[in-house]
């Protein structure tokens, strides 16, 4: 089965991260690979969701729906770079 | 097939036998294609089924070896997680009784693995007694990739994702260990008829 790209899950995670996600860098934490989350290789018909490394096939995030509570899995990344707030009184 | 054989077809499978639908389920007509990762394109030269772990040597079959062992032609409905029931599937494959036979273990857990790095746990017992197989085939057809060929298990007393596509082994454990879905949150032992689809159900 083809995999989708991460542009399928922008809407959870923008859910689940409160911002737009899709620029946002995630590292492999098995090879090291560092993609924007645009390029994730995503596969949406299972169980759950299943978004991989490109490079290495890894599982970096699973997305489990269970009981109207949607619990991510993050164990497969060494990082995801969220973007901070650049509002005034942002840090960023 | 004409559309009107595909209508009559459709209010057969709606007037299916209650009793054969486990609860929250539907019945489908289709096989959906569920996959967590890409399709592993596994060539039969290089294909071997091995049993190992808590067995003094593992014990491998090529994939001309399986063909030889005794197959049996079962039909069976199986369950998906996601919903999806399929009534009266025909596979084709050897029972793991076949390959567990010499099998001297002390182990009560298997854990299945595939290509593409796919696991999944179960008991022993759930996989032994007429209960399991290893399926080469799919209404007498060879098992395509997408449905998991070469071979996958078939334990069609659970949900479906315990009949792990791409099947290449089985590694027999004496203390339990979650599979991948399992390790998401899924059940531990997945009984359709107890609707035990996460972990708590």
């Amino acid at each position: 089965m083809d995999a989708l790209d991460g542009n399928a899950i922008a809407g959870v995670l923008f859910e689940v991260f409160g911002a737009e996600m899709t620029t946002s860098a995630a590292v492999c934490a098995n090879c090291g690979a560092r993609a924007p989350a645009a390029e994730l290789a995503v596969y949406l018909r299972a169980p759950g969701t299943v978004a991989r490394c490109r490079t290495c096939m890894s599982v970096l995030m699973v997305l489990v729906t269970i009981h109207e509570r949607t619990c991510v899995d993050l164990r497969g990344l060494d990082t995801l770079e969220i973007p901070a707030s650049r509002g005034p009184s942002g840090w960023g | 097939m004409s559309p009107l054989s595909r209508a009559f077809r459709g209010r057969r499978r709606s007037d299916a036998d209650p009793a054969r639908i486990p609860p929250g389920q539907y019945v489908t007509d289709d096989f959906p294609v569920l996959s967590a990762g890409p399709t592993p394109h596994r060539p039969l030269e290089t294909w071997s089924f091995t049993i190992q772990g808590s067995i003094d040597e593992p014990v491998s079959w090529t994939w001309e070896q399986l063909q030889a062992l005794p197959s049996e032609t079962i039909t069976t409905d199986i369950h998906c997680v996601t919903k999806w029931s399929k009534l009266d599937t025909v596979w084709t494959g050897v029972s793991l009784d076949t390959l567990l036979d010499d099998v001297e273990t002390s182990a009560e857990y298997v854990t299945a693995f595939s290509d593409g790095g796919y696991t999944t746990n179960l008991p022993l017992e759930d996989a032994t007694g007429g209960k399991a197989w290893i399926a080469y085939a799919f209404d007498g057809e060879p098992l395509a990739p997408e449905h998991g060929g070469p071979a996958r298990l078939l334990v069609p007393h659970l949900y479906f994702w315990k009949s792990a596509k791409w099947v290449r082994g089985l590694e027999l454990r004496n203390e339990d260990e979650p599979g991948f879905w399992e390790s998401y949150g899924y059940h531990n032992y997945g009984d359709p008829w107890r609707e035990q689809r996460y972990a708590g159900d």
